[in-house]
Protein backbone atom coordinates (compact mmCIF):
# COMPACT_ATOMS: atom_id res chain seq x y z
CA UNK A 1 0.00 0.00 0.00
CA UNK A 2 1.32 3.84 -1.01
CA UNK A 3 1.93 6.08 1.96
CA UNK A 4 -0.58 8.23 1.38
CA UNK A 5 -3.31 5.21 1.72
CA UNK A 6 -1.39 4.40 4.76
CA UNK A 7 -1.99 7.53 6.11
CA UNK A 8 -5.66 8.09 5.31
CA UNK A 9 -6.33 4.62 6.68
CA UNK A 10 -4.78 5.94 10.20
CA UNK A 11 -6.59 8.70 9.70
CA UNK A 12 -9.79 6.57 9.70
CA UNK A 13 -8.73 4.43 12.47
CA UNK A 14 -8.39 7.54 14.48
CA UNK A 15 -12.39 8.61 14.32
CA UNK A 16 -13.29 5.46 14.55
CA UNK A 17 -11.17 4.94 18.14
CA UNK A 18 -12.64 8.73 18.66
CA UNK A 19 -16.22 7.43 17.52
CA UNK A 20 -16.40 10.14 15.54
CA UNK A 21 -19.06 9.52 12.69
CA UNK A 22 -18.63 12.67 10.25
CA UNK A 23 -17.97 12.03 6.43
CA UNK A 24 -15.37 13.50 4.93
CA UNK A 25 -14.83 16.17 2.05
CA UNK A 26 -11.87 16.33 -0.35
CA UNK A 27 -11.19 19.47 -1.69
CA UNK A 28 -8.30 17.47 -3.63
CA UNK A 29 -6.21 14.64 -3.93
CA UNK A 30 -3.03 15.18 -2.82
CA UNK A 31 -0.31 12.53 -2.08
CA UNK A 32 2.70 13.01 0.78
CA UNK A 33 6.04 12.33 0.31
CA UNK A 34 8.27 9.15 1.68
CA UNK A 35 10.98 11.21 2.63
CA UNK A 36 9.67 13.49 5.43
CA UNK A 37 7.67 12.83 8.60
CA UNK A 38 5.83 9.06 9.83
CA UNK A 39 2.82 7.47 10.44
CA UNK A 40 2.12 7.68 13.79
CA UNK A 41 2.21 3.99 14.19
CA UNK A 42 5.19 3.37 12.91
CA UNK A 43 7.02 5.87 15.21
CA UNK A 44 10.40 4.70 16.12
CA UNK A 45 10.17 4.35 20.29
CA UNK A 46 11.96 7.21 20.99
CA UNK A 47 9.94 9.51 18.60
CA UNK A 48 7.06 7.31 20.38
CA UNK A 49 8.26 8.84 23.84
CA UNK A 50 8.01 12.54 22.86
CA UNK A 51 5.13 12.57 20.57
CA UNK A 52 2.91 9.57 22.60
CA UNK A 53 0.20 8.90 25.72
CA UNK A 54 -0.02 6.52 27.94
CA UNK A 55 -3.24 5.61 29.90
CA UNK A 56 -3.03 5.16 33.41
CA UNK A 57 -5.05 3.32 35.46
CA UNK A 58 -4.85 5.47 38.22
CA UNK A 59 -4.01 3.48 41.77
CA UNK A 60 -5.89 4.66 44.26
CA UNK A 61 -3.34 6.36 46.51
CA UNK A 62 -0.96 8.72 45.10
CA UNK A 63 -2.24 12.09 43.25
CA UNK A 64 -2.62 12.49 39.66
CA UNK A 65 0.78 14.76 39.75
CA UNK A 66 2.81 11.83 41.65
CA UNK A 67 1.39 9.82 38.81
CA UNK A 68 2.78 11.73 36.32
CA UNK A 69 6.21 12.05 38.08
CA UNK A 70 6.62 8.60 38.32
CA UNK A 71 5.84 7.82 34.47
CA UNK A 72 7.91 10.56 33.61
CA UNK A 73 11.19 8.89 35.43
CA UNK A 74 10.26 5.76 34.33
CA UNK A 75 9.96 6.39 30.73
CA UNK A 76 12.77 9.06 31.70
CA UNK A 77 11.15 11.83 29.20
CA UNK A 78 11.46 15.32 29.93
CA UNK A 79 7.99 16.37 30.22
CA UNK A 80 4.75 14.92 30.87
CA UNK A 81 1.11 16.06 30.86
CA UNK A 82 -2.23 14.45 32.15
CA UNK A 83 -5.93 15.37 31.05
CA UNK A 84 -7.51 16.29 33.94
CA UNK A 85 -6.84 15.69 37.77
CA UNK A 86 -8.56 12.51 39.50
CA UNK A 87 -8.17 13.37 43.20
CA UNK A 88 -10.31 12.00 46.30
CA UNK A 89 -11.78 15.75 47.11
CA UNK A 90 -13.05 15.84 43.55
CA UNK B 1 -4.36 12.27 51.48
CA UNK B 2 -4.76 8.74 51.33
CA UNK B 3 -5.81 7.76 54.61
CA UNK B 4 -9.04 8.03 56.82
CA UNK B 5 -12.16 9.70 55.66
CA UNK B 6 -11.05 10.33 51.78
CA UNK B 7 -12.80 7.78 49.06
CA UNK B 8 -10.96 5.76 46.57
CA UNK B 9 -10.50 7.33 43.64
CA UNK B 10 -9.10 5.54 40.51
CA UNK B 11 -9.60 5.11 36.46
CA UNK B 12 -8.50 6.62 33.26
CA UNK B 13 -5.70 8.79 33.47
CA UNK B 14 -3.93 9.60 29.99
CA UNK B 15 -0.40 11.08 30.16
CA UNK B 16 0.67 12.38 27.57
CA UNK B 17 4.92 12.29 26.76
CA UNK B 18 7.08 14.89 25.60
CA UNK B 19 6.36 17.47 22.68
CA UNK B 20 2.99 15.67 23.00
CA UNK B 21 2.43 17.39 25.89
CA UNK B 22 1.20 20.44 24.22
CA UNK B 23 -2.52 18.11 23.16
CA UNK B 24 -3.34 17.67 26.67
CA UNK B 25 -5.50 20.91 26.82
CA UNK B 26 -7.61 18.78 24.49
CA UNK B 27 -8.23 16.26 27.02
CA UNK B 28 -8.37 18.27 30.08
CA UNK B 29 -11.44 19.66 28.38
CA UNK B 30 -13.23 16.48 27.06
CA UNK B 31 -16.11 15.41 28.86
CA UNK B 32 -15.64 12.77 31.77
CA UNK B 33 -17.36 9.19 32.56
CA UNK B 34 -17.35 8.04 36.20
CA UNK B 35 -18.70 5.16 37.77
CA UNK B 36 -19.39 6.26 41.71
CA UNK B 37 -20.26 4.37 44.88
CA UNK B 38 -22.51 6.62 46.88
CA UNK B 39 -23.29 6.11 50.25
CA UNK B 40 -26.67 6.91 51.63
CA UNK B 41 -26.71 8.29 55.50
CA UNK B 42 -30.83 6.62 56.04
CA UNK B 43 -33.21 4.85 53.70
CA UNK B 44 -34.98 7.12 50.43
CA UNK B 45 -37.65 5.25 48.72
CA UNK B 46 -36.12 4.08 44.80
CA UNK B 47 -38.72 6.28 43.28
CA UNK B 48 -37.38 9.34 45.38
CA UNK B 49 -33.83 8.70 44.26
CA UNK B 50 -34.71 8.20 40.27
CA UNK B 51 -36.92 11.68 40.69
CA UNK B 52 -33.72 13.37 42.38
CA UNK B 53 -31.64 12.24 40.00
CA UNK B 54 -33.64 13.47 37.01
CA UNK B 55 -33.40 17.15 39.02
CA UNK B 56 -29.57 16.67 38.45
CA UNK B 57 -29.36 15.87 35.26
CA UNK B 58 -28.91 18.75 32.66
CA UNK B 59 -27.38 22.31 34.17
CA UNK B 60 -26.14 22.35 37.99
CA UNK B 61 -24.26 24.61 39.79
CA UNK B 62 -21.82 23.93 41.46
CA UNK B 63 -19.43 25.62 43.88
CA UNK B 64 -15.93 24.14 43.49
CA UNK B 65 -14.72 22.58 47.01
CA UNK B 66 -12.44 24.30 49.33
CA UNK B 67 -9.14 22.35 48.02
CA UNK B 68 -9.70 22.24 44.91
CA UNK B 69 -7.15 24.54 42.26
CA UNK B 70 -9.48 26.66 40.60
CA UNK B 71 -11.37 29.62 41.94
CA UNK B 72 -14.16 29.66 43.47
CA UNK B 73 -16.95 30.62 42.35
CA UNK B 74 -20.20 29.51 41.30
CA UNK B 75 -20.01 27.37 37.87
CA UNK B 76 -22.44 26.08 36.04
CA UNK B 77 -21.59 22.41 34.85
CA UNK B 78 -23.45 20.04 32.02
CA UNK B 79 -24.23 16.18 33.47
CA UNK B 80 -25.29 14.10 30.62
CA UNK B 81 -26.32 11.61 31.89
CA UNK B 82 -27.08 9.64 35.07
CA UNK B 83 -27.48 6.32 35.76
CA UNK B 84 -28.39 3.76 38.76
CA UNK B 85 -26.29 0.39 38.17
CA UNK B 86 -27.12 -0.81 41.47
CA UNK B 87 -28.64 -0.64 44.76
CA UNK B 88 -27.42 -2.31 47.57
CA UNK B 89 -28.77 0.01 50.64
CA UNK B 90 -26.52 1.94 52.03
CA UNK B 91 -24.94 2.18 48.51
CA UNK B 92 -26.10 3.31 45.60
CA UNK B 93 -23.59 2.52 41.86
CA UNK B 94 -23.80 5.32 39.75
CA UNK B 95 -22.82 6.23 36.21
CA UNK B 96 -22.45 9.51 35.22
CA UNK B 97 -21.39 11.70 32.16
CA UNK B 98 -20.40 14.74 32.48
CA UNK B 99 -18.49 17.75 31.57
CA UNK B 100 -15.00 18.53 32.26
CA UNK B 101 -14.82 20.44 35.73
CA UNK B 102 -17.70 18.80 37.70
CA UNK B 103 -17.10 17.50 41.14
CA UNK B 104 -18.92 14.67 41.14
CA UNK B 105 -17.78 14.47 45.18
CA UNK B 106 -20.19 17.68 45.55
CA UNK B 107 -22.68 16.14 43.10
CA UNK B 108 -23.27 13.17 45.22
CA UNK B 109 -23.24 15.66 48.54
CA UNK B 110 -25.94 17.61 46.82
CA UNK B 111 -28.44 14.69 45.68
CA UNK B 112 -27.66 13.79 49.34
CA UNK B 113 -29.53 17.22 50.83
CA UNK B 114 -31.72 17.64 48.03
CA UNK B 115 -33.01 13.76 49.36
CA UNK B 116 -32.76 15.23 52.88
CA UNK B 117 -31.15 12.14 54.45
CA UNK B 118 -27.62 13.32 53.58
CA UNK B 119 -25.18 10.89 51.73
CA UNK B 120 -21.30 11.14 50.40
CA UNK B 121 -19.12 9.35 47.77
CA UNK B 122 -17.63 6.39 48.73
CA UNK B 123 -15.59 5.60 45.68
CA UNK B 124 -14.79 7.03 42.47
CA UNK B 125 -13.67 5.57 39.02
CA UNK B 126 -13.51 7.16 36.35
CA UNK B 127 -14.33 5.15 32.81
CA UNK B 128 -14.02 7.39 30.22
CA UNK B 129 -11.74 10.96 29.63
CA UNK B 130 -12.70 12.26 26.26
CA UNK B 131 -11.80 9.04 23.36
CA UNK B 132 -10.02 6.99 26.21
CA UNK B 133 -11.85 4.04 27.93
CA UNK B 134 -10.61 1.05 29.62
CA UNK B 135 -9.64 -0.29 26.53
CA UNK B 136 -6.53 -2.72 26.45
CA UNK B 137 -4.25 0.04 26.23
CA UNK B 138 -4.87 1.12 29.79
CA UNK B 139 -2.16 0.30 31.85
CA UNK B 140 -1.66 -0.12 35.61
CA UNK B 141 1.65 1.52 37.15
CA UNK B 142 3.09 -1.91 38.17
CA UNK B 143 2.32 -3.39 34.30
CA UNK B 144 4.20 -0.42 32.72
CA UNK B 145 7.49 -0.66 34.94
CA UNK B 146 7.14 -4.47 33.86
CA UNK B 147 6.95 -3.17 29.88
CA UNK B 148 10.01 -0.68 30.65
CA UNK B 149 12.04 -3.65 32.31
CA UNK B 150 11.51 -5.81 29.43
CA UNK B 151 12.70 -3.19 27.16
CA UNK B 152 15.42 -1.91 29.20
CA UNK B 153 17.34 -5.52 30.18
CA UNK B 154 15.78 -7.24 27.24
CA UNK B 155 15.55 -4.75 24.73
CA UNK B 156 12.11 -6.29 23.96
CA UNK B 157 9.95 -3.02 22.82
CA UNK B 158 6.38 -4.96 22.16
CA UNK B 159 4.61 -4.28 25.19
CA UNK B 160 5.67 -0.50 25.72
CA UNK B 161 4.57 -0.22 22.12
CA UNK B 162 1.48 -1.75 23.43
CA UNK B 163 0.88 1.11 25.87
CA UNK B 164 1.88 3.97 24.55
CA UNK B 165 -0.28 5.13 22.09
CA UNK B 166 0.77 8.13 19.48
CA UNK B 167 -0.05 11.61 20.95
CA UNK B 168 -2.76 11.79 17.43
CA UNK B 169 -5.24 9.53 19.47
CA UNK B 170 -5.56 12.54 22.04
CA UNK B 171 -7.02 14.60 19.42
CA UNK B 172 -9.04 11.41 17.92
CA UNK B 173 -12.67 12.77 19.28
CA UNK B 174 -11.77 16.17 17.26
CA UNK B 175 -13.19 17.14 13.95
CA UNK B 176 -10.33 17.16 11.76
CA UNK B 177 -8.61 19.02 8.97
CA UNK B 178 -5.56 17.22 6.99
CA UNK B 179 -3.45 19.47 4.91
CA UNK B 180 -0.52 19.17 2.06
CA UNK B 181 2.82 18.39 3.01
CA UNK B 182 3.61 21.45 2.07
CA UNK B 183 1.97 23.67 4.21
CA UNK B 184 2.94 21.89 6.97
CA UNK B 185 6.38 23.78 7.96
CA UNK B 186 4.57 27.17 7.64
CA UNK B 187 2.40 25.75 10.47
CA UNK B 188 5.16 24.61 12.62
CA UNK B 189 5.88 27.81 12.15
CA UNK B 190 3.22 29.36 13.69
CA UNK B 191 1.40 30.89 10.71
CA UNK B 192 -2.43 30.40 10.19
CA UNK B 193 -4.06 28.08 7.58
CA UNK B 194 -5.43 29.07 4.13
CA UNK B 195 -7.57 27.14 2.16
CA UNK B 196 -5.24 25.78 -0.63
CA UNK B 197 -3.29 23.89 2.17
CA UNK B 198 -6.67 21.68 2.99
CA UNK B 199 -6.53 18.90 1.18
CA UNK B 200 -10.19 17.43 2.83
CA UNK B 201 -12.21 17.52 6.36
CA UNK B 202 -14.39 16.85 8.17
CA UNK B 203 -17.83 17.56 7.44
CA UNK B 204 -20.27 20.02 9.92
CA UNK B 205 -17.04 22.26 11.10
CA UNK B 206 -18.35 25.50 12.21
CA UNK B 207 -16.77 28.80 12.83
CA UNK B 208 -15.34 28.76 16.15
CA UNK B 209 -14.86 24.90 16.68
CA UNK B 210 -11.56 23.90 17.90
CA UNK B 211 -10.09 21.17 14.91
CA UNK B 212 -7.39 19.06 14.54
CA UNK B 213 -4.79 19.40 11.75
CA UNK B 214 -3.20 16.91 10.56
CA UNK B 215 -0.79 16.02 7.93
CA UNK B 216 -1.55 13.50 5.09
CA UNK B 217 0.43 10.16 7.02
CA UNK B 218 -2.10 11.43 9.94
CA UNK B 219 0.42 13.34 12.23
CA UNK B 220 -1.31 15.65 14.27
CA UNK B 221 0.88 19.14 12.87
CA UNK B 222 -1.53 21.61 14.88
CA UNK B 223 -4.74 22.44 17.09
CA UNK B 224 -6.86 25.16 15.19
CA UNK B 225 -9.65 27.44 15.75
CA UNK B 226 -11.67 26.97 12.82
CA UNK B 227 -12.61 31.12 10.73
CA UNK B 228 -14.67 29.62 8.19
CA UNK B 229 -17.03 26.14 8.30
CA UNK B 230 -16.57 23.29 6.25
CA UNK B 231 -19.14 24.60 3.78
CA UNK B 232 -16.77 27.66 3.25
CA UNK B 233 -13.90 26.22 3.04
CA UNK B 234 -15.19 23.57 -0.06
CA UNK B 235 -16.76 26.95 -1.62
CA UNK B 236 -13.82 29.35 -1.74
CA UNK B 237 -10.38 28.66 -3.25
CA UNK B 238 -8.37 31.84 -1.08
CA UNK B 239 -8.07 32.92 2.75
CA UNK B 240 -7.27 31.81 6.00
CA UNK B 241 -9.77 28.98 6.73
CA UNK B 242 -8.11 27.30 10.70
CA UNK B 243 -6.14 30.09 13.11
CA UNK B 244 -2.89 28.11 14.53
CA UNK B 245 -4.15 27.85 18.16
CA UNK B 246 -1.17 25.26 18.84
CA UNK B 247 1.32 23.84 17.52
CA UNK B 248 2.62 20.13 17.87
CA UNK B 249 5.02 19.28 15.15
CA UNK B 250 8.46 20.10 15.12
CA UNK B 251 9.51 22.72 12.63
CA UNK B 252 11.55 21.23 9.94
CA UNK B 253 9.90 17.90 10.11
CA UNK B 254 8.88 18.69 6.37
CA UNK B 255 10.81 21.00 4.23
CA UNK B 256 10.38 24.58 4.03
CA UNK B 257 8.54 25.74 0.78
CA UNK B 258 6.50 28.60 1.93
CA UNK B 259 7.23 31.09 -0.29
CA UNK B 260 7.99 28.77 -3.62
CA UNK B 261 3.67 28.62 -3.75
CA UNK B 262 2.35 31.89 -3.22
CA UNK B 263 -0.71 30.50 -3.30
CA UNK B 264 -0.38 28.31 0.56
CA UNK B 265 1.92 30.76 1.44
CA UNK B 266 0.53 32.34 5.01
CA UNK B 267 2.43 35.14 6.76
CA UNK B 268 1.15 35.60 10.25
CA UNK B 269 4.33 33.64 11.07
CA UNK B 270 7.52 35.52 10.85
Amino acid sequence: MDITSEGLNFIHSLDNFGGVNRKWLVRRDETTSEKYGTIPTLRPLNQLLDYGVVVVDKPPGPSSHEVVAWVKEMLNVSKAGHGGTLEPYQ
Amino acid sequence: MVGWGYPKVTGVLPITLGSGTKAVGMLMLADKEYVAVMQLHSRVELSRLQEVIKEFTGEVYQRPPVRSSVKRRLRIKKIYEIKILDVNYPYVLLKIACEHGTYVRKLIHDMGEVLGVGAHMRELRRVKTGPFREGEYLVTMHKLSEAVYLYKELGNESLLRKYILPVEYVVSHMPKVVIADGAIDALAHGADLAIPGIVRLHEGINKGDVVAILSLKGELVALGKALMSSQEIMENSKGYAIKNVRVIIRPGTYPKLWGKYKTITTNTGS
